[in-house]
């Protein structure tokens, strides 16, 4: 078989087509939208009818996937890490009801936040639920993991989590493929495991746990895991995209006398571990993300070496990893020839040209400021960069839905004007069940649904709620005269200006509905 | 083929490699750039890793990629500081945020034409002194060119043009190969166009 270029996102998305997948469950989130969009293009994909239409939010996914893999079929789920705050209730659970078919669970971990409000580290989420955990170093690995990451799921029984970050999800290498599995074939499970009442949790927890001993066996006799060099000066632990550095910091910098653990799969493998720090006196956590495995280590080896790594500030505490900060710890000398520029300055992004959100806060941050204590709440989509010059309009932006459920929060402390701005996608994500609180409670609060009809900060996916926003609001008892629809043009600004007034002057949910389409989408249309 | 050509030719050349930075504001084309050299990468059996930016910088912010080129396993996906050969810009303040990571000897290909979409952009007359102090800077008006041509979009592929004959790893004939393959599925014309557009980028640099 031939080599293809692809992204780590495309590597992982071809290597679990060719794994048999039959489902792929994912809401939308840098830096692992591109897995879902690639098999949703893929021809083999399209032929085999795997699923692939966006969801609504990351738990309807996860959960989703977890009734295919009930039905004897593979599935994927794909979000950015902070999602797997939004399914950890069905994340951590389908560890203790166990699988049919194979599920893998992937987060797309984002140090240095490129795109996102933290550096959450999704292993952390692998341990806590008790699962195997693959951290792929290369494109050539994130296309092979998929194979024997299903294997291991139905071997096992359980979900396994495989984590990349940015930098893997974002870079192009190319990756040599294989053959395409057959997918598997429809076999509803009959296990009694799935009904997780006290009795038989109790039972299923207790296999799970028995099964960590095979989860530590799989992982010693990982492929992916290894020893290399036999230096015995410095100990390395290389874990996931760290070797590359290491390796090259290695290979550029002369650096002799390391033996390096390279880790791709988890649990973390004590044995190998140990034998490090038979001959290595300092054992050099290398990681993306947070100390995870440096902890390991330091309660692995106690007392017969010296562990440093990012807890110790050998490495940043923050920020991801890169060629030069993991060379300084390998105690190389980084050469800069030229300095930072003087004349530069900050670039950050903005709203495009023309978009209908910049309407929206023209019209808003007026009436905003008519009102002595007013504050708008944000929330998570290409308008938070309301948040930025020129607008700086925003008080708030925390999470998928927040906006509107603060709004309700401070409202209900004494806050007027309350408001709140959410996208359209943003709104079916995790907005809804906060906008019931809402109602149910008589809260003064004004919603604004920014509607432009796609989810465009991650570059333009469907949205789930297109064309049922007001059916949506009124089902949910928003009263119908305060549910209003504008259009967001210069033109109509002072109009919408006056909705806004009449709107933030009624003493209940109102929602505000601006629709007009993503200039980015429109000029995709236009193209085809 | 890769794996095999790589063996060979590692016997009868030493390890050759290329470290690019392609920089600009979010829209510009960067990408595109990428896709060519790197189309041009694989055909020529070269080891390759591109690191993207995707996401929100992509909103007229500034957007970078880091292109490796090796006739030898590549390990890293970023650029170690000090190690970059040629710093390609599509923006002249946007070539300079990336100055640390140039190589003694690297070189600036950057258009001269500045975006100004934030409110403090540095003063043109300081910047263009910055740049010209620096030992090793090409730089064009690329988007008067391109609409020479006759398609201002295509000011990335003068840009490209210009910077061939830095990125010596590949020749400009390689290059001009991957425009052909890159573009072959908008037609021919979208082909030619770019094409000139890249011969005019590189009879500038030889002027």
């Amino acid at each position: 078989m031939e080599k293809t270029l692809l992204l780590g996102d495309e590597a992982i998305a071809l290597g679990a087509i060719n794994a048999g997948l039959s489902g792929v469950y994912a809401y939308p989130g840098t830096p692992s939208t591109e897995i879902t969009e690639f098999i949703q293009n893929n021809p083999v994909a399209k032929e085999r009818n795997i699923h692939s239409r966006w969801c609504t939010n990351e738990k309807t996914a996860m959960e989703a996937a977890l009734g295919m893999s009930y039905a004897g079929k593979r599935a994927l789920v794909c979000m950015k890490h902070v999602g797997m705050n939004v399914c950890a209730d069905a994340f951590v659970n389908s560890a203790v009801t166990g699988i049919n078919g194979g599920l893998v669970v992937l987060a797309a971990d984002d140090p240095s936040m490129h795109s996102s409000q933290n550096e959450q580290d999704s292993r952390f989420y692998g341990k806590f639920a008790l699962i195997p955990i693959f951290e792929p170093s290369n494109q050539q690995e994130a296309y092979d993991v998929m194979k024997i990451a299903f294997e291991l799921s139905e071997n096992l029984g359980e979900p396994v989590l495989l984590r990349v970050v940015t930098r893997l999800a974002h870079s192009r290498a190319a990756v040599q493929t294989d053959a395409t599995r057959e997918m598997n074939s429809f076999n509803p499970s009959e296990s009694r495991g799935w009904v997780l009442l006290p009795g038989i949790a109790k039972k299923q927890y207790a296999n799970l746990l028995e099964k960590q001993t095979q989860m530590e066996e799989a992982a010693r006799n990982s492929v992916f895991n290894k020893m290399e060099g036999s230096g015995n000066n410095l100990g390395i632990v290389a874990c996931g995209i760290g070797y590359n550095y290491v390796k090259e910091a290695v290979a550029n910098y002369n650096i002799q006398e390391t033996k390096i653990l390279k880790i791709s799969q988890y649990p973390l493998p004590e044995n190998q571990v140990l034998e490090l720090a038979k001959t290595c006196k300092e054992i050099l956590v290398v990681e993306d993300g947070q100390p995870v495995v440096e902890l390991d280590v330091k309660r692995i080896v106690g007392d017969k070496a010296q562990v440093t790594g990012r807890l110790t500030g050998k490495l940043p505490r923050q920020g991801e990893l890169n060629p030069d900060n993991v060379a300084k710890a390998l105690g190389a000398e980084v050469k800069v020839y030229f300095e930072n520029a003087k004349n530069l300055a900050g670039r950050p992004p903005q709203l495009c040209q023309g978009c209908g959100h910049r309407d929206v806060y023209a019209a808003l941050k007026e009436v905003a400021a008519e009102y002595k204590n007013s504050r708008i709440f944000g929330d998570i989509g290409c308008y938070t960069l309301g948040a930025l010059p020129p607008f700086q309009a925003l008080a708030s932006c925390v999470d998928m839905g927040a906006s509107i459920t603060m709004a309700k929060g401070a409202a209900d402390a004494g806050l007027f004007p309350s408001i709140a701005v959410i996208g359209d996608s943003t709104f079916t994500h995790s907005g809804m069940t906060g906008l019931l609180d809402a109602i149910n409670d008589h809260s003064n609060i004004t919603v604004i649904i920014s509607d432009n009809l796609t989810t465009a900060m991650t570059g333009g996916q469907d949205s789930a709620g297109t064309n049922k926003f007001e059916a949506i609001c009124l089902g949910l008892g928003v009263e119908p005269e305060h549910v209003k629809v504008v259009v967001p043009m210069p033109k109509n600004i002072e109009s919408i200006k006056q909705t806004i007034k009449e709107e933030i002057e009624y003493n209940g949910v109102s929602v505000i509905i601006p629709r007009r389409e993503c200039m980015q989408t429109i000029k995709r249309h236009k193209k085809k | 083929m890769y794996a095999d050509n790589q063996e060979t030719q590692k016997e009868i050349v030493k390890i050759m490699k290329k470290d690019l930075i392609l920089c600009g504001v979010g829209g510009q084309g960067i990408l595109s750039i990428a896709t060519i050299i790197g189309e041009a990468a694989t055909k020529a059996g070269l080891y390759l890793k591109q690191a993207e930016v995707h996401g929100m910088s992509q909103r007229g912010g500034d957007v970078q990629s880091n292109l490796r080129l090796s006739t030898s396993e590549i390990y890293s996906d970023l650029i170690p500081k000090g190690k970059c050969d040629v710093i390609i810009s599509m923006e002249p303040m946007e070539s300079l945020r990336y100055l640390p990571y140039l190589n003694k000897d690297g070189w600036i290909v950057t258009s001269n034409k500045p975006v100004v979409n934030i409110p403090n952009y540095p003063d043109e007359t300081a910047l263009n002194q910055e740049l010209e102090s620096l030992p090793h800077v090409a730089k064009l008006d690329i988007d008067t060119i391109a609409k020479e041509v006759g398609m201002p979009k295509t000011a990335n592929m003068v840009l490209l043009g210009l910077a061939a004959p830095y990125i010596e790893i590949l020749s400009i004939e390689q290059l001009r190969e991957a425009i052909k393959t890159v573009f072959a599925r908008k037609g021919e014309d979208i082909v030619n166009i770019n094409l000139k557009a890249f011969d005019a980028g590189v009879a500038n640099e030889q002027k």
